[in-house]
């Protein structure tokens, strides 16, 4: 909502500081976003006063003016405009002023006289459409005025940010109404500049259907449009508007148009009361009828869009057909123009909802479609329909044909909501005194009906503030009126909570840390994605397709960012992600929803170094470690075994939660080998780290070199070892993986690092030869493995 | 000269008495002199256990006499002690002459050989703060989905239908059939993350604290201040005797601790259909404290959370007894905050995944290399 300073201060009648109104307005719950100086480029144009006219010596159409604009001495002028007049003021641009649009005035020769400045028309000052001729200016201020401060021009728009709940602020009244409050000063209607010639008789309430000034008006479709307003005013003069009025337009960006039009506009923006002129003439019966569309009904709105209706749409209509959208827009074929001489008023309640649907099928959003959706007040016709037929009589004439008509069932009682006051100490936490609490109710608008005997008092709201309906409601006004600003905000005591942190949110803490502790940067990509299967959850209004679905893994999404960092000339990416995936359920289910964990790696193993170290890129056995930690911190009690051509995590029920693999990706030339993983976050429970006793005897170390088939795999063999070897057999970690052509065909050579430990005592060469001879016999017997011969070593170990 | 030969006189070492083991004596006084190969060299020759000259010394101690083997023995045996420890001095001076040759030589400025350093996300980093501050306020986390029904995200949070409070939350909807019952609907991504409020208080009588970090979608564009799902975090407290100065107070102090003890806040009106009274946080700006910059648009606030007493119609939505029990309510946006405490221009940096970027929140900082 645009606000002018100026207008807000015709209604309080006292100046008003801008910063200080900005930072009131904001306090009071309406925050200013911004404050826009008007026709601040206006602040070099003074007040002239021409005093001598005489024709230019060299040119026909060229004048040369004496002008005194408030200095000692006279300036010449010379003057292209037909409508100079000796005696008369105009706008005057000195010498060095710079103009709307960046025209700087200089002193030059026209056609061998110096003209020593400028008078301007309206168009030159940006103000108004007015490029004939200049400016003729009906003031008494002095020559050598600032002309924003003779007109007066000078405002400021502020852009206040008013909350769906605060409809009674979407109009001037609104505002002052609020600051009446805060500043404790009385507020009403500005003045009108002429004064009206005839004063409106008062409105006559009719039921559904009757005759004004010949016009018939009917509400057909009572739900919405509870209440519709008309008069009838002939005669009237289609013409620019008067300066005060197009001012006050413009300054909060209305475009002015004609000033019948600028009337009803101007009632909006001051009263929030949408209104709409119709040309009689145009009008078929005439009449103007509150209904629904018909089905196959269409209508040319003001823009000249033509409209397809729906039996679901309040219009209004004239004998003939639709003619505009209710509380949306007017219709072109009924609209006033420079023709009309006889309008018919329209000033109705349309109602939220109606409203609300009509605009989002349509599409078409209006400064009155805005209000209405938000509910303007139901009972503030009558006001705003005398003030819009008293502006038109002041600019446009025309002579009122009948009383005002009101259509619709008349005021209910207005609703009561009952205020204790132990309520308001108990929300609010201070105790008010009660005459205070009153005061603030009263201060906008509010009638209360004291019950002293039950501690409570019965408030009967205005009908511009349909939000508050109920105790609460209240008890915000109560505080935001007493500012909240002046709370203490003394911190008292509390009962902690009796909840637990949920355990999917400990789990990820814990995952993640050490998931950074492995050299991976955590990102938070979007979680939609494109289609991903069947299982996809799909959205019903995405931003694009290929942010369709919601994703059901995270790898893809992780595969996307490393492409974009090749894109970059990143080739060393390690990035991991937590977060959740969606897998699309039965029919009436919720989706499935996950936490995974997923991490990609490609590049160096090591930052480059100059020593030479870092140039090995990373590769199945960085992965597999990678896997290995991350199953470890996500799944309790979880393995990684081999599948494929990679691995897979398994929980401690033995169900699959992960998989790790080299990945396919669209990688340049230049770029290492993409891996990645992908795995269920586990919420269960972290075991807490388990101590051992540290050992307080020496190990012995043996290296069996075993030769192993093909089709053998480590694993096996190590789980043999440890079986067969007993309880005194510590540690078993591979020392090397050899193959060559020395070794019988077929098989590798593999070296397992054994470490043996007694807890009580030394071990003896002797023990250990016979655990070794032990695990032997199990190699051979089990996997038919053999020992490589001793001095056969050779090559690659 | 005369006066080195002097010195060099005397220090020669003393005859021992036996000519085969005096005519070593000039080897030990020389090996001081040795370099490091002639040492290796001279360590063989004299100790070596195949042809040293002291070992073949030792084994001939069995062929003597009896009567000559202690005496002879005796003396082998110190004579081999004393080589023993000047070869180890001299091959402790060559070390030690060796290390500091090689640092003489060496550009000690060339850079340390680093590993790879992980990170947090920013956003991350800012949520775990945030929650941090609130557990030492009697606050745990809680969670719920993302995946929500339009009464969670609404009509139990007290939205009325088809009203322009629900303009603020563009909405993206699940294409799937409503799920039935009491509490089902329409399926959508949840808006913000208070439906939580809603499971909470259903699931644990008050007293509850809790805060609720979460994902929020709506159906925005990405622009470099608005994305289609941003962080939220949500705070709830709820239990008898709470009021607006509970509120007011808790929230300052978390301000006080996540900016700075002396830091401005205000609080101003506001509204949110689920609290009432409503209001919004606003803090001093962290770039200009104050005085008015474009990032504040010139007012000297920034705006950090809404917030507000719970509304009676969420207590009653969600079986708490709205006489008995009050509570407050709020919730702030970490992704907006984390580009405020960075300067970052740009929200979308914060789903890019760009490894500068997020190099830049490494601890203790690391440059890609």
């Amino acid at each position: 909502m645009n606000v002018s300073r100026r207008w807000l201060e015709a209604f309080l009648r006292r100046p008003l500081e801008v910063r200080e109104l900005a930072e009131r307005l904001t306090m009071l719950g309406a925050p200013v976003d911004a404050v826009v100086p008007l026709h601040a480029d206006l602040d070099e144009v003074l007040i002239a006063l021409v005093e001598e006219v005489r024709p230019h010596p060299n040119a026909e159409r060229l004048q040369v003016c004496v002008v005194n604009s408030g200095g000692a001495e006279r300036l010449n002028v010379v003057c292209g405009a037909a409508n100079v007049v000796a005696g008369r003021k105009y706008p005057f641009a000195p010498v060095g002023a710079t103009l709307p649009g960046g025209v700087r005035i200089e002193r030059r020769k026209l056609r061998g006289e110096t003209s020593e400045g400028m008078l301007c028309s309206a168009r030159e000052l940006g103000l108004g459409q007015d490029g004939e001729g200049i400016w003729e200016l009906d003031t008494d201020a002095a020559p050598g005025t600032r002309l924003v401060d003779a007109l007066p021009l000078a405002d400021h728009r502020l852009v206040v940010d008013v909350g769906p709940n605060r409809p009674d602020l979407l109009g001037h009244k609104g505002i002052a109404r609020e600051l009446s409050a805060a500043y404790s000063s009385p507020f009403r209607l500005p003045a009108i500049p002429s004064p009206p010639v005839t004063d409106v008789p008062p409105v006559r309430r009719v039921g559904g259907d009757t005759v004004v000034g010949g016009v018939h008006v009917a509400i057909e479709d009572l739900e919405g449009c509870p209440r519709l307003l008309g008069v009838v005013l002939r005669g009237v003069k289609i013409a620019p508007s008067p300066t005060w009025l197009a001012q006050r337009l413009e300054a909060v960006g209305l475009r002015t148009i004609n000033d019948v039009v600028d009337a009803t506009n101007y009632v909006m923006l001051e009263l929030n009361q949408p209104m709409h002129a119709y040309d009689i003439a145009r009008l078929r019966g005439p009449s103007v009828i509150a209904r629904r569309a018909r089905a196959g009904e269409s209508v040319t709105t003001l823009d000249g869009v033509e409209r397809a209706l729906t039996p679901e749409m309040t219009v209004i209509a004239d004998d003939a057909g639709a003619i505009g959208l209710a509380g949306i827009m007017g219709g072109a074929a009924t609209e006033v123009t420079g023709d009309t001489v006889d309008v018919f008023l329209e000033c109705a309640y349309f109602t939220p909802k109606g409203v609300r649907r009509t605009r989002r099928t349509l599409g078409l959003s209006t400064e009155a479609s805005y209000r209405f959706e938000r509910g303007i007040d139901r009972w503030g016709g009558v006001e705003a329909l005398r003030r819009c037929v008293e502006i038109i009589q002041a600019t446009a004439g025309g002579k009122l044909a009948d009383a005002p008509v009101d259509l619709g069932p008349g005021p209910p009682n207005p609703p009561r909501i009952f205020l204790r006051s132990s309520r308001v100490t108990q929300l609010l936490g201070i105790e008010l005194p009660w005459h205070a609490v009153e005061g603030y109710l009263v201060s906008v608008g509010a009638t209360l009906v004291p019950k002293p005997a039950d501690g409570r008092i019965a408030v009967e709201v205005p009908s511009w503030r349909p939000d508050l309906v109920r105790e609460v409601d209240l008890i915000e006004e109560v505080a935001r009126l007493h500012g909240y600003q002046n709370f203490p905000a003394e911190l008292r005591a509390f009962r902690p909570g009796l909840l637990d942190d949920a355990p999917i949110e400990r789990a990820t803490t814990e995952v993640r840390r050490g998931l950074a502790s492995q050299g991976l940067l955590e990102v938070m990509p979007l979680p939609t994605a494109p289609a991903d299967g069947p299982e996809s959850v799909q959205l019903l209004n995405p931003l694009s397709s290929s942010e369709g679905h919601l994703r059901r893994r995270l790898l893809p999404g992780l595969v996307r960012l490393v492409q974009r960092n090749w894109d970059n000339q990143v080739e060393n990416v390690r990035l991991f992600e937590i977060g959740t995936v969606f897998t699309a359920a039965g029919a009436g289910e919720r989706p499935l929803e996950e936490r995974h964990v997923a991490a990609v790696l490609t590049g160096g193993r090591e930052p480059a170094h100059w020593t030479g170290t870092g140039e090995s890129r990373i590769d199945l056995w960085d992965l597999k470690g990678q896997f290995e930690a991350a199953v470890g911190l996500a799944v309790p009690g979880g393995v990684v075994q081999v599948q494929g051509n990679g691995w897979i995590g398994l929980d401690s029920q033995g169900r699959t939660v992960g998989r790790a693999g080299p990945l396919e990706a669209d990688a340049p030339p230049w770029a290492a080998p993409l891996f990645g993983y992908e795995l269920v976050l586990d919420a269960a429970p972290r075991q807490p780290a388990h101590f051992e006793a540290l050992p307080s005897t020496p190990s012995s170390e043996r290296v069996l070199a075993l030769l192993l088939a093909e089709g053998t795999t480590v694993r096996q063999v190590e789980q043999l070892l440890r079986r067969s070897g007993g309880p005194l057999l510590e540690g078993v970690t591979i020392e090397s993986d050899y193959h060559g052509p020395e070794l019988p065909p077929g098989t590798r050579s593999v070296a397992f690092r054994l470490t043996f430990r007694a807890p009580d005592r030394t071990l003896r060469d002797a023990e250990i030869d016979s655990m070794e001879t032990r695990m032997l016999a199990a190699l051979a017997a089990e996997l038919g493995i053999q020992r490589r011969e001793a001095g056969a070593s050779g090559g690659g170990e | 000269l005369s006066c080195q030969i002097l010195v060099l006189a005397s220090l020669m070492s003393e005859p021992i008495g036996y000519p085969d083991l005096d005519k070593l004596l000039p080897r030990l006084d020389a090996i001081p002199s040795l370099g490091s190969e002639a040492l290796a060299a001279e360590i063989i020759s004299v100790l070596g256990r195949k042809s040293g000259v002291l070992t073949a010394a030792l084994r001939s101690v069995a062929t003597l006499p009896v009567e000559q083997r202690k005496a002879y023995g005796g003396a082998v045996n110190r004579l081999k002690v004393r080589f023993e420890e000047a070869f180890a001095r001299r091959s402790e001076t060559l070390d030690a002459e060796s290390r500091h040759r090689d640092l003489v030589g060496v550009d000690l400025s060339m850079p340390g050989r680093r590993r790879w350093t992980g990170a947090e996300h920013p956003v991350t980093r800012v949520v775990d703060e945030i929650v941090d501050i609130f557990r030492g306020l009697g606050f745990a986390v809680a969670v719920g989905p993302e995946v929500e029904t339009d009464w969670f995200n609404f009509t139990a949070l007290n939205f009325p239908a088809d009203h322009p409070a629900m303009d603020m939350h563009d909405t993206l909807y699940v294409d799937a059939p409503p799920v039935p019952g009491e509490q089902g609907g329409r399926l959508l991504l949840r808006t913000h993350t208070s439906p939580v409020q809603i499971r909470t208080l259903l699931e644990s009588p008050p007293p509850v604290r809790v805060v609720i970090p979460g994902l929020v979608y709506r159906n925005d564009p990405f622009d470099p201040s608005h994305a289609p799902a941003f962080s939220q975090i949500e705070g709830l407290a709820v239990d008898e005797g709470i009021s607006f100065v509970d509120l007011k107070a808790t929230l300052v102090h978390f301000a006080h601790r996540f900016f700075s003890p002396t830091t401005k806040v205000r609080f101003r009106p506001s509204f949110f259909p689920f609290t009432e009274p409503s209001a919004e946080m606003d803090v001093e700006c962290q770039l200009c404290h104050g005085s008015g910059c474009p990032a504040c648009k010139g007012t000297g606030w920034m705006e950090i959370l809404g917030c507000g007493m719970v509304h009676p119609a969420v207590f009653e939505h969600s079986g708490v007894d709205p006489e008995k029990y009050t509570g407050w309510a709020f919730g702030m946006g970490p992704h907006r905050i984390t580009m405020l405490r960075y300067g970052i221009p740009d929200i979308r940096l914060l789903y890019d995944g760009d490894m500068r970027f997020l190099e830049q929140f490494v601890p203790g900082g690391q440059k890609q290399p």
